[in-house]
Order: C-alpha cells, then sequence, then structure tokens
C-alpha cells in the first residue's frame, strides 16, 4: 500500500505540489491527472525517493524511506516519462543492467527478464537493439525495466506517451494484468480517456493543488449530470430552425457547427425523442446519431473552468 | 556497496564507449594520425636534418676569392640548402616564402674585409633578406654566417695574395697622426710577425705543419642528444603522440560528462535514483569506466607509436602505467565537472571544447611548452594537461626512471581529487524534470 501524506514541493517562489495527499491500495490502480506542469511528475519523482519533500512523507506499506539505499525503494518500480534505455544496446543488456540496480543477478535475473519480456510480448526481441524498436516497443520494454524487481507499486509517468493505438492497448493490457496480481499502479496521464478506462480512483492535480480525490464513479458525479446528443446532419446551414430546437423542452443547449449538431439534455429518455422529431418536421436528414455521458474531461472543466488540455 | 550494480554500470560505459564507432575513431584514430603528423612536422623519426635545413640563398656581387670561397662554405654547411636565385627575383621569393634568408655579399667585400680585419673602419656590409615569420632561422644563419665569414677572410688575409693588405696596413699605421709611439712599434712588430709567417709558409706549406692559412675556429662540437639511452636518437613522435594522446583523451572524458547529461534528460538518471544505490556507486562506477577507457585509449596510440615509429617506454613502465591510472582519474573527474557544468548538452558543448582546447594547447600538447615565454611555462603547472605531457615524455623518449613520474602522478590525482569535489559539490542529485 501507498501513502502520500502531506507531500509539499516549491522552487523558489513557485508552488510545484501543495499538501497532496493520496493513497493507494494494493489491486487498484490511482490516476494522477492534470495538465502538464500541474504537478504530476513531481509528486511521482517524490513518491520514488528521487526528490525530497519540502513537507509531507511517503510511506511504503507502511515504512518511511529512509536514505537511498533504503531496501524500501526496492519495493517501487519507476516508469520514467522518458524512454530510459539505452538505444545502441540490446533489450537483453538493458534489462541486465537495470536489474543490476537490485541485486539480480545468474537464474534471478534471467528469470526476471523473461517474465517482464513475456507479460509485455517482447521475447522475441531480446538481442535487438532498442534503436531498431518501434516507439510503442520501447514503451514496453521501459515497462519492462521497471518490473524485473518484481516491485509491490508500480509508478507510470505518462507510460504511453507518442504510442499508437495498438500498443497504447497492449500496455493496457499488461496493466489490467498486473493489477489483477495484486500490483498498486500510480498513473499519471492528461489523457482523460486513459484514466477512465484503466483507474480505480483518481486524484486530480491542478497548479499542485489535489482538487478530486475519490473513485472513479464518485469523481464523474462531480460533473453537472448532462447528456449530450451528437447528430451528423447531411447538410450543412442553418435558416433559423436552432434557435427553435433551444427552445424544446428539455433541450439545455444546442449548437451547430457545419453539419454536427450538438446537443445537452438532462433526460436522455425523454428528450432524446423529441430532438428527433423535431429534426424531421423541418426535414433535416441526418447520417448519424450518438449520445455521450459527463466524462473527467466535463469534470476538470467544471472543477477549474479550463479544458485540460487547453490548462 | 551494491557491487553487481557497480560492475554493471563500469561495463555498460565501456561498452557504450566501444560500440560508439564515432567516439573511438575520434579518441584512438584521430591521436594517431595527428601525433604521426606532428610528429613528422617536427623532424620525424631520428630528426631527419635533411628535412629541416633553412633554404638559404648567396648573391655574390663581389666574385672575389673571399667571396666565393664564403658561397661555398655557405653550401657546404650542413644546416643550410643553398639555393640558385636571380638577384632580380631575390625579394620576390623571399616574399612568397620559397626562400628563408637571402645572403647579398657586396660589391668590395673581400678587399673591405680583409683590412678592416686589422684596421680600416671601412666594414663591408652583408645584406641579410628574411622570411620575418623564421625568426629563429634568422638567429642560426647570422652565426653560421659569421664562422665562414671570419674563415674566409682570414685565409684570404693569411694567405698567398696577403702581403698586399699587409704592406697598406703598415702604410696607414706609419701615417696615422697622434699614436702613441710604443703602440705603433708593437703593432709594426705584429705585422711584421705576420708577414714573415705568411712568405714562411708561401715558400714551404710542409713549414706549418700542415696548417692551413687563415683562422679556424678554436675548438671542434661533439653534439649528444640527451635521450633515454646513450645512442638512441630522439624521437619527436614520443612528444606528439603523447601531446594527442592527451588531448583526445580529455575530449572523451568531456563527452562522458555530455553523456550524463544526456542521460539525465533522457530519465535515465531518474531509474538509477529511484534504485537503492549509493552516490558513491553511481559516482565511483563512472569514475571507474572513464580512467579505464583513458588508460585503453592510451595504451593503444602509444601501442601503434611503438610499432609504427619506435616510441617506446624508455624510462619507467610502472611510472608510464602510474601517470596513465591518474590521468585517466583526472579526466573521469573532469568529466563529471562539465556534467554538473549545464543543463543541456548543447549549451555545455561549446564551453567544454573551449576549455579542452585551451587546456591542451597550455599544456605543450601541440608545441613543447619550453617554447612558450618563461612567465608561462610557470603557470601552465596549474593545469593537469601540462603534468601529463611531461610525465608521458618523461617516461618515454626522455627515459626516466619511476622517481620522476611521482610528482606529476601526485599532481594529477590532486587535480582528480580537486574537478571531482567541485563536481560533487555542485551536483544535482535531486530530479523531477
Amino acid at each position: 500500500m501507498l501513502e502520500a501524506i502531506g507531500l509539499h514541493k516549491r522552487y523558489g517562489d513557485l508552488v510545484a505540489v501543495h499538501e497532496a495527499t493520496f493513497r493507494a491500495e494494493p489491486g487498484q490502480i490511482v490516476g494522477l491527472l492534470g495538465p502538464n506542469g500541474a504537478g504530476k511528475s513531481t509528486t511521482v519523482a517524490m513518491i520514488a525517493g528521487i526528490l525530497k519533500p519540502d513537507r509531507g512523507e511517503v510511506r511504503i506499506n507502511g515504512s518511511l524511506i529512509r536514505g537511498e539505499t533504503d531496501p524500501v525503494k526496492r519495493s517501487i518500480g519507476l516508469v520514467p516519462q522518458e524512454l530510459a534505455l539505452h538505444g545502441e544496446l540490446s533489450a537483453h543488456d538493458n534489462l541486465e543492467l537495470f536489474g543490476s540496480f537490485y541485486g539480480l543477478l545468474g537464474a534471478s535475473l534471467h528469470n526476471a527478464m523473461q517474465a517482464a519480456l513475456e507479460l509485455t510480448g517482447l521475447a522475441d526481441r531480446t538481442n535487438d537493439r532498442v534503436s531498431t524498436f518501434s516507439g510503442g516497443m520501447m514503451r514496453r520494454l521501459n515497462l519492462a525495466a521497471a518490473l524485473l524487481h518484481d516491485p509491490d507499486i508500480l509508478l507510470l509517468d505518462e507510460p504511453t506517451v507518442g504510442v499508437d493505438p495498438q500498443s497504447r492497448n497492449a500496455i493496457f493490457t499488461n496493466l489490467e494484468t498486473l493489477k489483477s496480481r495484486g500490483k498498486t499502479l500510480i498513473y499519471t496521464t492528461h489523457y482523460m480517456e486513459e484514466a477512465e478506462r484503466l483507474c480505480d480512483r483518481i486524484v486530480i492535480i491542478d497548479h499542485g493543488n489535489v482538487i478530486a480525490n475519490d473513485r472513479l464513479e464518485a469523481v464523474r458525479r462531480l460533473a453537472p449530470a448532462v447528456n449530450v446528443m451528437i447528430v451528423e446532419l447531411s447538410a450543412s446551414g442553418d435558416d433559423g430552425w436552432c434557435d427553435s430546437l433551444r427552445r424544446l423542452d428539455g433541450v439545455e443547449s444546442a449548437e451547430l457547427n457545419g453539419s454536427s449538431l450538438r446537443v445537452a439534455m438532462q433526460d436522455l429518455t425523454d428528450t432524446a425523442p423529441r430532438v428527433l422529431a423535431f429534426l424531421r418536421q423541418y426535414d433535416l436528414r441526418y447520417t448519424h446519431v450518438a449520445t455521450e455521458r459527463a466524462d473527467l474531461e466535463t469534470v476538470f472543466l467544471t472543477l477549474t473552468g479550463r479544458s485540460v488540455r487547453n490548462a | 556497496m551494491n557491487w553487481i550494480a557497480y560492475w554493471a554500470l563500469v561495463r555498460r560505459d565501456v561498452k557504450l564507449f566501444f560500440k560508439d564507432r564515432r567516439a573511438v575513431l575520434m579518441t584512438m584514430v584521430a591521436p594517431i594520425l595527428i601525433g604521426s603528423f606532428f610528429g613528422y612536422l617536427f623532424g620525424g623519426s631520428g630528426g631527419d636534418s635533411q628535412n629541416s635545413r633553412v633554404p638559404v640563398a648567396v648573391i655574390d656581387q663581389d666574385q672575389s676569392a673571399a667571396s666565393r670561397r664564403l658561397a661555398d662554405a655557405l653550401g657546404k654547411d650542413k644546416l643550410l640548402e643553398l639555393r640558385k636565385v636571380d638577384p632580380a627575383q631575390a625579394r620576390d621569393q623571399v616574399q612568397n616564402g620559397k626562400i628563408t634568408i637571402v645572403v647579398i655579399v657586396p660589391k668590395g667585400f673581400g678587399d673591405q674585409a680583409v683590412r678592416s680585419l686589422f684596421s680600416s673602419p671601412n666594414k663591408p656590409e652583408i645584406q641579410l633578406m628574411y622570411d620575418p615569420s623564421h625568426g629563429p632561422e634568422l638567429a642560426m644563419v647570422r652565426g653560421v654566417l659569421t664562422q665562414h665569414v671570419m674563415e674566409s677572410v682570414s685565409a684570404e688575409a693569411f694567405g698567398p695574395g696577403s702581403s698586399k693588405y699587409l704592406d697598406d696596413s703598415m702604410r696607414e699605421l706609419e701615417a696615422a697622426e697622434g699614436m702613441n709611439p710604443a703602440d705603433r712599434a708593437a703593432l709594426k712588430q705584429l705585422l711584421g710577425s705576420v708577414q714573415q709567417w705568411n712568405t714562411r709558409l708561401n715558400n714551404n706549406p710542409q713549414a706549418a705543419g700542415g696548417a692551413s692559412t687563415g683562422l679556424t675556429m678554436p675548438y671542434t662540437v661533439r653534439e649528444e642528444a640527451v635521450t633515454a639511452h646513450k645512442d638512441a636518437p630522439y624521437n619527436p613522435y614520443g612528444h606528439s603522440f603523447a601531446g594527442m594522446s592527451v588531448q583526445f583523451i580529455l575530449m572523451m572524458g568531456m563527452e562522458a560528462g555530455l553523456a550524463m547529461i544526456m542521460h539525465r534528460r533522457g530519465g535515465l538518471w531518474k531509474r538509477l535514483r529511484a534504485a537503492p544505490l549509493s552516490r558513491f556507486v553511481l559516482i565511483s562506477s563512472r569514475v571507474t569506466s572513464a580512467a579505464f577507457d583513458s588508460v585503453v585509449v592510451l595504451f593503444v596510440v602509444f601501442g601503434f607509436a611503438r610499432l609504427v615509429f619506435k616510441v617506446g617506454v624508455d624510462g619507467s613502465l610502472a611510472g608510464f602505467i602510474g601517470v596513465s591510472i591518474a590521468f585517466g582519474l583526472t579526466t573521469a573527474a573532469f568529466g563529471l565537472l562539465v556534467a554538473v557544468s549545464g543543463k543541456t548538452v548543447e549549451a555545455t558543448r561549446a564551453i567544454a571544447i573551449l576549455t579542452t582546447l585551451m587546456m591542451v594547447m597550455l599544456g605543450g600538447a601541440w608545441v613543447p611548452a619550453f617554447l612558450f615565454p618563461a612567465w608561462l611555462q610557470k603557470v601552465t603547472f596549474l593545469l593537469p594537461t601540462r603534468w601529463a605531457v611531461d610525465a608521458l615524455d618523461a617516461m618515454t623518449w626522455r627515459g626516466l626512471g619511476f622517481h620522476a613520474a611521482l610528482a606529476p602522478i601526485g599532481a594529477l590525482l590532486a587535480f582528480a581529487v580537486l574537478f571531482g569535489g567541485v563536481a560533487i559539490w555542485r551536483f544535482r542529485w535531486d530530479t523531477a524534470d
């Protein structure tokens, strides 16, 4: 179990992290969400023991990290945001090096490497130079390097930056496997959809402050209960019907962008058929209809007044 | 201490160095090529004097026996390469660097020079036109010229045709007004004795016991280059390989420092710091690998120099190894210093290259430090490169014993401690970026 208690870090006048407190249980994935520069990486660095907090403490299974060589650090595996690999060396040589940091040698190192490479689907590329790997494969090797010493807690700092959807899904599958094995995962990202797919708990950070910290469903409820109906029209253009639509009973807002119509409503069951009937009445044909729930992006927008990508 | 991690980190650095062909090429082939070139420039194996003779031309406007004898003597001198030149083109030839010095022997030289030897105030003027970029050669030619002029002119003064000059000098002596009578008598006696000697010599050359006419140098010279062993010629490749090794090993240390910055930027530093490793393991493994690489480079370069140019470790092998290791440690510490000098490779590289080249230049790696002004020679002992180059010279072609390596080893280790201490003091251990 991981407990971050009142973590605080300041750089000159800038407060990077302000009194951050949260916890993560075994078999749980906790998402640290926030825009770039929010303080996520600083928080991860403090948890990993590579950055000393000004105040606060981190407890790993109840123990504090005392000093650089404290064995408690063996309970943590770090997947840095950067591809922390030697491109000139093979995957085998990279893993051999990183395993040595934790005293792994001989058969124990070999077994750990095999397990990590198999989990990440790289067993057939063991002896290839890392510089010949695709971006997704490098990301998976970056993950494998953090798993060699079988840590209880895995810190993943934006582990899917710059990878294709296929590799991203592969990494997600790996993380879900680790979760099922009882590992504790801290996952930082500014992709809200990633957090929604993976995380059990959400910690939203903005300007160093924790502004939300709860289970995923509870955090979702922080947003107003709004559903959005998206209608792709056959033709674009508004000759005044959009104003009439806004006055329709149950419609909270209606926006036409080209041929894409977005209609917000509280009650999907009653209002959606009414909107479709309205369109038919005005002889507006459509090619596609979809609905969206309030998501974490909406939550962030609600809590901060800004979109996470524009923050 | 986690020895498994320590050795793994050392192996990683060594492996990364030798996998980088560009780095290996720069660090091993470049000093061999440039060292060979400089060695050749400075005289090649055994000091090939044929390649270092000064190109000189003589314009004889006098065409007297004395001037012809002078030109002939200059042509035979082993330090000079006599070239023919059209008098009208002489100045241009010097100006465009084809001839270093032109000696112009004026009309009337023979006559005036011989008279001037005894009393005449009208000394002939020999003109030297020289290339100002060859100052040391001018001084050398001036000395050589003095010797040959004295021999040529005195041969004329005391040779078969000398009675004319002696008679003239006697007459001038008689006519000199206000001269002390005792001095006049003494000089007349001297000139008379010379006349008698010349008469005897001309009538019977064997009477002089075979002595040649004219003055000769009152001494002979036996030259001995003091190198590692008697009869072992000076090998200029020894110094040039020492200098170039020091330069490129130091640059390798600089690159190792820049690599540390890249590792920090690339997240590898985070991985290292997240592991339960002490600072001692992180730093000492770096120092060990850099020192190892340095020693390997030094041995490879000097191995080549030995095979191809016969540059041997004629002094203490233990001293050579000790200096190599000490310089390797200094290089490693210099790399650490580079690593803490800037946050980005781009910002650090330029200043690191400038610093390295300054240290190399002032350390005497390009040209020997004895060519520096006296004050600069003293100041450069504040640089590790000076100690390293001097020590490698001492252990190779100078052939000195282990005792001569002790002070340089001590100085290099002191520099290693200084550089390393500053680097550790300035090192940013924490990182979040």
